[in-house]
């Protein structure tokens, strides 16, 4: 399972980056989701991999041999909040961003594709 | 004392009780601010008056209050003879201002603000000079700095008020901060944050290797505020605030803190040589530099500031000696300058209400019309130049007198006192100035207004500080003896100083010294009266401190970041963003240092779904990153599947709560991309000749993409397969429900554990929403996005089309079916919210995603129904959902306080509802209840912001009017 999530993170970075980079500002918001998916993977995966763990205490107190890991899940859980936050700021300036230049670029001017 | 705790909180509560008052009276209220900042500061006054019988027989007070005992932080107040002294001018010359600003201060101004920020003033001086706490001073040192920018800024229409605003705040906020630092660093070798403790270790601090740095630090912090030569710039420029703020802050309160705190550390950090050079050196050049450039001014304000230099600096110079007796001089001056020098600008502002004008050029004569305040201002301007029988003289001899004595005994030869005649002799020429250039000689004709004398509460505040000098100088033992002996008593550690306090002491080489300084200045001003009158500036040109500092200024803030981003690769944004990626990947390359990948862990099989659901989930992203600039559509439809999988893996990792949020989360995006797709540019491919430049790049880039995958792979596998020892989750598994009362652990993490987290997350979301608010307000789009629609005009011409049909109809029948299924399921979507709500505490759910489902239902409806309809029918207001979350959530942090627990500290219990069951019931949950309301709030206002934007009317659109749009019904 391990090999097959460290991949997956890995093409979505990739990918993310490599849309990071181009020219056009829907490309980059596009590319910034897949680098959020991605990251959001990657924290989450540092508690370990548990297939079939309780994720919900059964008795009074459980130990992390029985139960999945809470801590990476409670930090990736604000970061999908925080993350549609900030690509709902990036598109409302990108929409700014061509109302005031007229272009879709990044840089604001009618550059190279 | 019984009573003296409270005395000394309300002492600081009550200016600030009544500043909070003051903000919120009507903009014309003067007479009830007044009122109210007379009373406030007189009650202070009165019960600073009460503490008299104690403190003067030398008892000191103190309150503490626990603040955050973990860190060595208490709340503490404290109230010697020294402070004490201090309370005096701020209370007392407090109020008189409070008075004389009702007067002085024009209808049209917004007076009540500036009475708030007065008093604001008077309170945190107050805490500043009661503070017992060393970070607990430097918090109120800030305080004052802030509001004197605020009050120095009144008049913001004006140039020169914004920009001496801008300047004191930049020196002496700069200065606070040096002054932290050296306050902590004391702090760490005393081993306390307490001011008394650090008094009494002042051996320790000076044997100290880090003695040097924390006096440069906090001299720099007492030079900055009290105006010391090279920082004196700031005063003369903070001359644009209304009169009654430089007569109670630049002369009486704000400028003394910074001697204040000298004086307070004196025993700490007075009697070494460096002491005794930096801090002497400093306050002679400033001594020297004010009352030389104090002459050459010809705006009265202008003559007052730099006579203030110049004083302070005499204050520094005395602090400077070493010597017990000058330091009880230094005391003893700060008292008189306050009085002598608060109603000179007090008789300045009357002459500038009363003339039109403060140019000495000017005025001439004014004695005719206005024979009481020339009185008056010519008792206080006597003071000022150190003429007997009056309050300035005495501490003038004592100036003297310890001068004498540090050149017998320090070898300085006779440069002190000869700097210390030419000072005074500099101070009797300004002073003449200021009198007879403006009440005497030949009266003029050309004055703005026909002056007379002020209204009689202008002079009552003046008048009555001229009598304190006249009253000080002729009988001092019976007035300011006592104070001074109680306030030198509290500062110095044996407090059995001879003093004595004289009008006559006999003929002495310093009465020698004065009667030197009289006579030379009334020569010196009759010499150079006609020539002063005819300079412009002070000859100083390009090396006048304040041009430095605005060379300076103009260094860091413009021409620096345009070197900055000369020499940045480039100007755009695109190179930018590929030099930030690199730097990432080249950091992360570095940390890892190619660490070949243990594998400690045994590794559990792959599930071949699971590796086929991923190939699925590889193919959308690479689609997505295909598609994203010609079909943008696809591309969103693609992430959004490239979001499932990541969601159903969560699922199949043991982890439903977070499958849920990605779950909606992922809805709510992909209707926000939706919104947003609306507003970009159609975008048709093209082949033109830069095609061969981009085709490289694009390689360059894949290039580069693959590195840093190929790197998170790597990465992302050595995280997973190394194991983690000691980590901090057993903590939360072993605790959640013993101590947080709840099964779930992620959400009793969230919300109870590390709910101040939470809590500043949840701010961050409701500052992103108002942002995305503020910014659409005032878009403008692009005149190609404003045509309407293709599908809008197909449906449209099939209208016109057809007679039975009118224009809409399609639009309307378009979305019937889904909109009715829509409206039926909405009241169950927000059911399931608050079923997502109630169970969150035990099971996967609570506020995030119930936050994040509700929207869901009210976008829903905005989707079928479009934005008119909705909003005829319910009041939607986002805004007041994000205000009352935060709210809630900060309400439920300090419910805790009411109990004695520390903020967001949480209760829990089952509440018995009989047949239903029992109920989990615990503060968390309300706190949760804050974050849902926060999400609900902060969601819909961004996608109805959005959404909002197609109902948008262009100002001038052409191209519109003619394809006949003018009846744009509602938009989808």
């Amino acid at each position: 399972m391990e090999i097959v999530l460290a991949v997956a993170i890995g093409v979505l970075s990739g990918c993310g980056v490599w849309l990071l980079l181009r020219p056009r500002t829907f490309q980059v918001v596009i590319g910034l989701t897949l680098i959020s998916y991605a990251v959001n993977l990657f924290i989450f995966s540092t508690g370990g991999l548990r297939i079939g763990a309780e994720p919900v205490l059964s008795g009074a107190t459980g130990t992390l041999a029985l139960f999945a890991d809470p801590l990476p899940q409670a930090l990736v859980l604000t970061a999908i909040v925080i993350g549609f936050a900030t690509t709902a700021l990036l598109l409302v300036v990108i929409m700014a961003a061509r109302g005031l230049s007229g272009s879709d670029h990044v840089d604001g001017t009618q550059g190279e594709s | 004392m019984v009573g003296a705790d409270a005395a000394l909180l309300l002492l600081l509560a009550l200016p600030f009780g009544a500043s909070l008052a003051a903000a919120f009276l009507r903009p014309h209220a003067r007479n009830l601010a007044a009122t109210l900042g007379t009373l406030a500061l007189g009650a202070g006054l009165a019960i600073v008056v009460a503490l008299a019988p104690g403190i003067l027989q030398g008892e000191a007070l103190s309150f503490t209050a626990p603040w955050a005992d973990s860190l060595d932080l208490q709340f503490s107040l404290r109230a010697n003879g020294f402070v004490w002294l201090l309370l005096v001018l701020i209370c007392g010359i407090g109020m008189l201002v409070s008075i004389y600003a009702r007067y002085y201060m024009s209808p049209a101004d917004p007076v009540p603000r500036l009475y708030s920020l007065l008093l604001a003033f008077a309170g945190s001086m107050t805490g500043l000079v009661l503070s017992g706490n060393v970070i607990q001073l430097v918090i109120f040192w800030e305080m004052t700095s802030l509001l004197s920018f605020l009050l120095i800024g009144y008049w913001h229409h004006g140039a020169a008020a914004r920009e001496g605003a801008r300047t004191s705040l930049i020196v002496t906020s700069a200065g606070g901060l040096c002054l932290l630092a050296g306050l902590l660093l004391m702090a760490q070798v005393a081993g306390s944050h307490d001011l008394e403790v650090i008094l009494n270790s002042g051996e320790q601090i000076r044997a100290s290797s880090t003695y040097g740095l924390a006096l440069a630090l906090v001299l720099l912090g007492a030079f900055t505020k009290s105006v010391q030569f090279p920082f004196h710039f700031w005063l003369p420029q903070a001359m644009a605030a209304p009169t009654p703020v430089s007569a109670y802050l630049h002369s009486a309160t704000l400028v003394k803190a910074g001697v204040f705190v000298l004086v307070t550390l004196w025993p700490v950090l007075s009697g070494t040589a460096a002491w005794f050079w930096t801090v002497s050196s400093v306050g002679l050049a400033t001594l020297t530099l004010g009352a030389f450039l104090a002459m050459f001014q010809n705006d009265l304000k202008g003559v007052l500031a730099y006579s203030t230099i110049s004083h302070l600096g005499l204050i520094t110079f005395l602090l400077g000696l070493n010597s017990e007796l000058a330091c009880v001089a230094a005391i003893f001056h700060m008292a008189n300058h306050a009085i002598f020098k608060a109603s000179l600008f007090m008789a300045a502002g009357a002459v500038d209400h009363e003339a039109g004008t403060r140019d000495i050029r000017r005025l001439g004569g004014l004695a005719r019309y206005m024979p009481i305040t020339t009185t008056l201002a010519t008792v206080a301007a006597g003071a000022m130049a150190g003429v007997p029988l009056l309050n300035g003289f005495l501490s003038k001899e004592m100036f003297f007198e310890v001068t004498l004595a540090a050149d017998r005994s320090q070898a300085l030869d006779a440069l002190p006192t000869t700097v210390a005649v030419a000072a005074t002799t500099f101070s009797v020429v300004y002073s003449l100035r200021f009198i007879g250039g403006v009440f005497f000689g030949a009266p003029r004709d050309d004055l703005p207004k026909q002056p007379h004398e002020p209204p009689v509460w202008m002079v009552v505040p003046i008048g009555l500080l001229a009598a304190l000098c006249i009253l000080v100088g002729v009988l001092p033992n019976l007035t300011i003896g006592p104070l001074l002996r109680a306030a030198a008593g509290s500062v110095l550690a044996d407090g059995k100083l001879s003093f004595t306090l004289a009008v006559w002491h006999g003929f002495t080489p310093a009465l020698a010294m004065s009667a030197i300084a009289l006579a030379a200045g009334g020569v010196l001003y009759v010499l150079l009266r006609r020539r002063l009158l005819a300079l412009r500036r002070p000859p100083l040109g390009p090396f006048s401190a304040n041009a430095i500092f605005e060379r300076l200024l103009q260094a860091a803030g413009e021409a620096g970041p345009e070197w900055l981003a000369r020499r940045f690769p480039d100007e755009r944004l695109q190179r930018q963003l590929l030099l930030i990626v690199l730097t990432a990947f080249l950091a992360a390359a570095l940390a890892v240092g190619g660490a070949i990948l243990p594998r400690y862990l045994p590794l559990s099989t792959v599930d071949p779904a699971f590796a086929i659901l991923w190939t699925i989930g590889a193919a959308c992203a690479v689609g997505a990153a295909r598609a994203a600039k010609f079909h943008r559509l696809a591309a969103l439809v693609l992430v959004g599947g490239a979001g499932l999988i990541s969601c159903v893996s969560f699922v199949w990792l043991s982890a439903p709560d977070l499958a849920t949020t990605q779950l909606l989360v992922e809805v709510v995006t992909t209707i926000l991309l939706l919104l947003g797709l609306r507003w970009l540019p159609p975008r048709i491919k093209q082949d033109d000749a830069a095609a061969a430049a981009a085709r490289a790049r694009r390689w360059r880039d894949g290039v580069i993409a693959i590195c840093v995958g190929v790197g998170m792979t790597l990465l992302a596998y050595a995280v997973m397969t190394h194991p983690v020892d000691h980590s901090i989750s057993e903590f939360f598994l072993e605790r959640a429900y013993i101590e947080g009362g709840g099964h779930n652990v992620v959400n009793v993490i969230l919300v109870d554990f590390r709910g101040f987290d939470t809590f500043g997350e949840i701010t961050v979301l409701a500052i992103v929403a108002l942002t995305v608010f503020a910014l659409l307000r005032r878009f403008r789009p692009s005149q190609e996005s404003l045509t309407p629609l293709g599908q809008r005009r197909a449906q449209d011409a099939l209208d016109e089309e057809r007679e039975e049909r009118g224009r809409g109809h399609t639009l309307a029948e378009y979305l019937r079916v889904p909109g009715l299924i829509i409206q039926l399921m909405v009241p169950v979507i927000l059911l399931f919210a608050v079923h997502m709500f109630l169970r969150g505490h035990d099971l996967p759910g609570g506020g995030f995603s119930a936050g994040v489902t509700a929207s869901v239902a009210l976008i829903l409806l905005y989707m079928s129904g479009g934005v008119r309809w909705v909003e005829a029918r319910l009041r939607v207001a986002p805004v007041r959902w994000i205000a009352l979350g935060l709210l809630t959530a900060l309400a439920t942090g300090l419910g805790s306080w009411i109990f004695g627990y520390p903020f967001l500290t949480s209760y829990s219990t089952y509440l018995d509802l009989g047949p239903l069951g029992r109920a989990p019931l615990a503060t968390a949950m309300l706190f949760d209840l804050g974050v849902f309301m926060l999400v609900v709030g902060a969601a819909t206002l961004i996608l109805t912001s959005i959404a909002h934007q197609s109902l948008r009317r262009p100002r001038a659109r052409p191209l519109v009017a003619e394809t006949g749009a003018e009846a744009v019904s509602e938009d989808r």
